[in-house]
């Protein structure tokens, strides 16, 4: 029998959630005998496959890149667990919300800058207006607020979803 | 001088529970061991029904009433907890939470904040309707504290602690709905309200970390409301 298909992702975050599932240390151990880690930061795949049981995205809706993916981990994904306080309510990358785009950019690129001053626009991806978290955009079945979760509580959840049961969201507070 | 009222009896969640006339449903349930959920409620503090997330449901018809401004009755019935209840609480914390920009990793009050630990308890994991992420100041103005208006939940408890505790009535709300506002004085920077005494009675009753002590990192400022409950007993002692 296969083992379900597990995926993490970063969008607009620190990765400190991603840190704080390394942070099961040994439990990380546990996890990898119940699921095949197909797509993350910390795993080795190009494309985010099909089929996938339980994605668990960190991170706020940043740019026009990342609301393409989020969609594309939607239509792929079975169970989709928006991961921290950023995923939930947009949390820090939100801050910049009150600031026009264009503006922002100026301050931090060019007023902000001692060389180079120039907004950079190749090869980055062009920010949405505001930073906004995922459940503007896509139906999330899960959220595990906290910046970051405590690592047993993401262990629990996982291992809740990946027997189809849902998660025992106890004790979890944003922030 | 002490108040002789008379003895009555309310039933909550179906328990026969004695208690006194001139009692509000919050203080009664309090004192037979039900605690209500509120967030604008200060001990010695008179109540205003700004928050409510202490709405219970009264009499047979299970109308809905906030718990802090509403009397007991000789043989009222009470629910604290139902379904029903549950939803409007949690709705009412995400609408508080959507309302202005409340990050709480950032917060000064992290950790020991009354919104966030609601919205803990309440099981509020994340926010149904769409974050307004408003364009709010901080007044970093005066000498001592910090008032941030991202963080604040109208609930008044600085206005009344203010008012009611230190006297002076530094403290109010401008403007309506959604512009309400909290200001100092005639809408000065709080530096030059110069009603102001500096005691600082508002940080302390403050639930969020909408006002704080300066030089406060991320969730140094915890807040001592007893202090403010003992004044405020001390006060009414002497009137």
């Amino acid at each position: 029998m296969s083992l379900p298909k597990l995926a993490t992702v970063w969008l607009d975050g620190c990765s400190g959630c991603h840190m704080s599932l390394l942070d099961l240390d040994e439990g990380l151990l546990d996890l990898a005998a119940q699921a095949d880690l197909v797509y993350s930061p910390i795993a080795d795949a190009a494309q985010f496959p099909q089929g996938v049981d339980v994605t668990l995205v960190e991170g706020a809706v940043s740019s026009q890149e990342d609301a393409a993916r989020l969609r594309l981990i939607r239509s792929r994904t079975r169970v989709l667990v928006a991961l921290g306080d950023c995923a939930t309510t947009g949390n820090v990358p939100a801050m910049r919300n009150i600031v026009p785009v264009q503006r922002l950019l100026q301050r931090v690129y060019v007023e902000g800058a001692d060389a180079g001053a120039a907004v950079p626009t190749a090869g980055v991806p062009p920010l949405l207006p505001q930073a906004r978290p995922l459940h503007e955009f896509v139906p999330v079945d899960v959220h595990l607020p906290g910046c970051p979760p405590p690592p047993k509580a993401i262990l629990a959840a996982i291992g809740d979803l990946l027997h189809g049961k849902p998660p025992k969201l106890a004790e979890l507070k944003f922030g | 001088m002490i108040l002789k009222t008379k003895s009555i009896s309310i039933r909550i969640e179906g328990e026969l529970v004695p208690t006194r006339e001139g009692k509000t449903i919050l203080e009664a349930a309090r004192e037979a061991g039900h605690p209500i959920p509120t967030l604008c409620h200060l001990d010695g503090i008179a109540d205003v029904g700004a928050c409510r997330l202490c709405i219970v449901e009264v009499g047979g018809s299970g109308r809905l009433a906030p718990a802090c401004t509403t009397p007991v009755q000789d043989g009222l019935s009470v629910v604290i907890h139902s379904p029903r209840l549950a939803a409007y609480r949690r709705m009412i914390v995400e609408l508080l939470l959507a309302e202005r920009n409340h990050v709480c990793a950032v917060c000064v009050s992290n950790g020991h904040c009354e919104l966030q630990a609601m919205a803990a308890a309440l099981g509020v994991t994340s926010v149904r309707f769409p974050y307004r992420y408003p364009a709010l100041g901080v007044d970093l103005s005066q000498e001592r504290y910090v008032l941030d208006h991202n963080r604040c939940i109208l609930c008044t408890r600085c206005v009344r602690v203010c008012a009611q505790v230190e006297g002076v009535h530094v403290w109010d709300l401008m403007g309506r709905g959604i512009h309400t506002c909290l200001v100092s004085d005639l809408d000065q920077p709080w530096a030059e309200a110069s009603t102001c005494t500096r005691c600082g009675k508002c940080v302390q009753a403050c639930p969020t970390g909408a006002l704080a002590e300066k030089g406060k990192a991320v969730g140094e400022m915890v807040k001592r409301t007893e202090p403010l409950a003992l004044a405020a007993g001390r006060k009414g002692a002497r009137a």
